[in-house]
């Protein structure tokens, strides 16, 4: 077994950043109304002398200008569950621990390569989502917590290794229960190896049966008791804009965020979306709805983004924009579309179904269409817009151009071929008689049209061999 | 002052250089025409470039033209994209013609939309061919077709009235097509060659002919 530990340490803060693009002074505050404490700084606030654990009127007294954002516990489990979701691509096996996700890593070296290659392919994904983090590994869960909260990038592949790592860990950062911790540095005990090697008896009878428990826990000597996270079957994405946003163009932004968030989590799910529902929260719980529905299920970040954009870029704005929410109920599997290796395209080429989509999201939903045959006879109805085309070959020529529908034909013609009758339809009310030729315009034009059995007048125009 | 300078010395002072024409590639897209190959100078359609076909009327042959590089690029499964088609295209007919309907995307756009529909399918990149039936289209706007075709590296073909004969093109390739007294085509401009002076003729009757002797022949074993 090989855990991983992705700690977050900054998971409030980086969940406000990342919707912002404007560099201010921030901090986070929590606490009663009256007595409000910074929870956390950015790097502007840091710099004007800010820190965390001061009060908020201490801090408007240093900076006259910063932007102070209440600190949201249900914000900071979204995005915890969020990047559970990303990290749920790399192992079956993902757990929360508070600030930080641990995952099961050896089972899926088969399969992304040895944890070298895994860790940092772990941290471009998170480092991209802008989450600052801390990466270790460890055979036990709770034991890469703990290196995690030592430092990062510690790595322990084997129960030794883990052991020599731990051996040096002050005892304030082993995440052990904290009645014990209070007491046992006045008895000289400060680093956990000093811990794991007095006897067990010994501390059950001071400290009580909890703290072996949870050091049994840390070195694997008991199950790590983690309740696994599952993906959920839907999303729910909510941002609050940092202001009212009056013009579309500055929503981009956000849903660039929220798009490329969609991409990751789908990825991590191994899922694809078909359609999505962008909503838009105007004052006074007015809201525009803006769905974006895809031919095929995607899941590249580019095409998702393009194709919201293209949505989002036709709405009239009644009123400004105060928070922004993604919906996707339905998530179908994905089927990545086939490559050529020898890929004659250019290398900057857009996928053709985020062209496809693009079209779409300017012309209309049902602008850009394939065209399958049916059985049917009739000419009508011997064609519907379709992806799949399986039917039989005709052995008689058909047209290249088909009118949609007869028109009557007064000029000049020859017969080229003909007739081939059809004589169907019977079964649903659409009878048709027809002769069928081949014709010849005194243009030159070459033409497909009809006139009833054996009479060679009345031509009706049908069709066009261009 | 003496008003004769040797030209070598000119040359040599590099103030005077000589152009050469560009050498003409010979290019990997025939156009399924034999006789149209080789009046061309790229044997084949010039590659991500602009063709305008110009026709007197609808169905005198247009599409028979270019079938067979449609069929071609469809069947090795290239995307091809019809924007803005005059008429419905009869699936049985194109698929007759041997074109691979999973590859034939179908644009509906209005006619104001059908230049950046075109533009965008060619730009991509990710298009083998992109077809066009802009009503509208003055010299700017087929400049700028022949320049995404360049940069997608995709065949354009757009098709227009023949009254635009008279009008200069950006396009690599003019064809027009006639029907009097047969059915023939011109060369009204190809980049890196001369155009010839004569009609080619465009026997498309044939293909179309050969499929009905091969119905008749089925009928009568049947």
């Amino acid at each position: 077994m090989l855990w991983a530990c992705l700690l977050l340490p900054q998971l409030a803060l980086d969940g406000v950043l990342r919707h912002r693009t404007d560099d201010t002074p921030l901090v986070l505050v929590d606490g009663p109304i009256n007595a409000r404490t910074i929870v956390a700084v950015n790097a502007r606030a840091r710099a004007a002398g800010l820190y965390i654990g001061q009060r908020l009127t201490a801090a408007q007294a240093l900076l006259a200008r910063f932007d102070a954002i209440p600190y949201d516990a249900d914000e900071v489990e979204r995005w915890q569950q969020f990047l559970a979701g990303v990290a749920y691509r790399y192992s079956s096996q993902v757990a929360l621990l508070p600030h930080a996700i641990v995952l099961e890593v050896s089972k899926s070296q088969s399969l992304f390569g040895s944890w070298a290659v895994m860790e940092r392919r772990l941290r471009s994904d998170i480092t991209a989502l802008g989450f600052r983090h801390r990466v270790t590994a460890a055979p036990t869960p709770h034991g890469a917590y703990v290196l995690a909260g030592v430092s990062d990038g510690q790595t322990a592949l084997s129960h030794e290794g883990m052991q020599r790592l731990l051996d040096d860990v002050p005892l304030s950062k082993s995440r052990l229960p904290t009645q014990a911790m209070d007491t046992l540095p006045s008895m000289g005990v400060r680093r956990l190896g000093q811990l794991l090697r007095m006897p067990r008896d010994g501390l059950q009878r001071r400290f009580g049966v909890a703290l072996l428990q949870a050091m049994d826990r840390l070195m694997g000597d008991a199950p790590a008791g983690l309740d696994l996270y599952i993906p959920p079957d839907g999303i729910d994405w909510y941002v609050e804009l940092s202001h009212e946003v009056e013009n579309i163009a500055a929503l981009v932004f956000p849903l660039r965020r929220m798009t490329g968030d969609l991409a990751a989590y789908l990825s991590g799910r191994d899922g694809g979306v078909q359609r999505f529902l962008l909503r838009l929260e105007h004052r006074d719980r007015i809201v525009t709805d803006v769905p974006v529905g895809m031919l095929s299920p995607e899941r590249s970040a580019d095409v998702l983004f393009d194709a919201a954009r293209g949505r989002l870029e036709q709405v009239q704005l009644p009123a400004p924009v105060l928070a922004l929410r993604l919906i996707a109920e339905d998530l179908p599997s994905f089927v990545p579309a086939g490559r050529d290796l020898f890929d004659e395209r250019p290398a900057n080429a857009l996928p053709f179904e985020q062209l496809r989509e693009r079209l779409r999201a300017r012309l209309g939903d049902s602008a850009v269409h394939q065209w399958g045959t049916t059985i049917d006879p009739r000419p009508e109805h011997s064609q519907h817009v379709a992806t799949e085309d399986e039917g039989p070959l005709e052995p008689r020529p058909r047209p290249t151009w088909l009118l949609e529908r007869p028109i009557p034909w007064r000029g000049a013609l020859h017969i080229v071929s003909g007739p081939e009758r059809l004589e169907t339809g019977w079964w649903d009310g659409g009878d048709t008689r027809r002769d069928y030729y081949i014709i010849e315009t005194d243009m030159g034009q070459r033409a497909w049209a009809f006139c009833a059995p054996g009479e060679q007048s009345g031509w009706m125009l049908h069709g066009w061999f261009a | 002052m003496s008003a004769v300078v040797a030209l070598s010395n000119l040359l040599d002072a590099r103030q005077v250089w000589r152009g050469r024409a560009v050498p003409i590639v010979e290019g990997e897209q025939p156009t399924g025409w034999p006789m149209l190959d080789a009046a061309l100078p790229a044997r084949g359609w010039p590659e991500a470039a602009l063709t305008e076909i110009l026709m007197p009327a609808d169905g005198v042959g247009e599409l028979r033209l270019v079938l067979p590089t449609l069929a071609r690029l469809t069947q090795g499964q290239r995307p091809v994209v019809l924007i803005a088609p005059p008429y419905l295209p009869c699936a049985m007919g194109w698929r007759q013609q041997g074109v691979n309907l999973h590859r034939l995307s179908i644009v509906d756009a209005e006619e104001k939309q059908v230049l950046w529909a075109a533009e965008q399918c060619l730009r991509s990149g990710s298009c083998a061919a992109v077809l066009a039936w802009p009503h509208q289209a003055d010299d700017r706007s087929l400049r700028r077709l022949q320049v995404a075709a360049d940069t997608g590296r995709a065949l354009a073909f757009v098709f227009r009235d023949r009254k635009h004969l008279t009008n200069a093109s950006p396009a690599s390739l003019r064809l027009e097509l006639t029907t009097t007294p047969s059915t023939a085509i011109w060369v009204r401009k190809c980049r890196g060659g001369n155009a010839p002076s004569q009609a080619i003729p465009f026997d498309s009757v044939q293909r179309l002919s050969s499929l009905c002797r091969i119905h008749e022949r089925k009928k009568q074993s049947a």
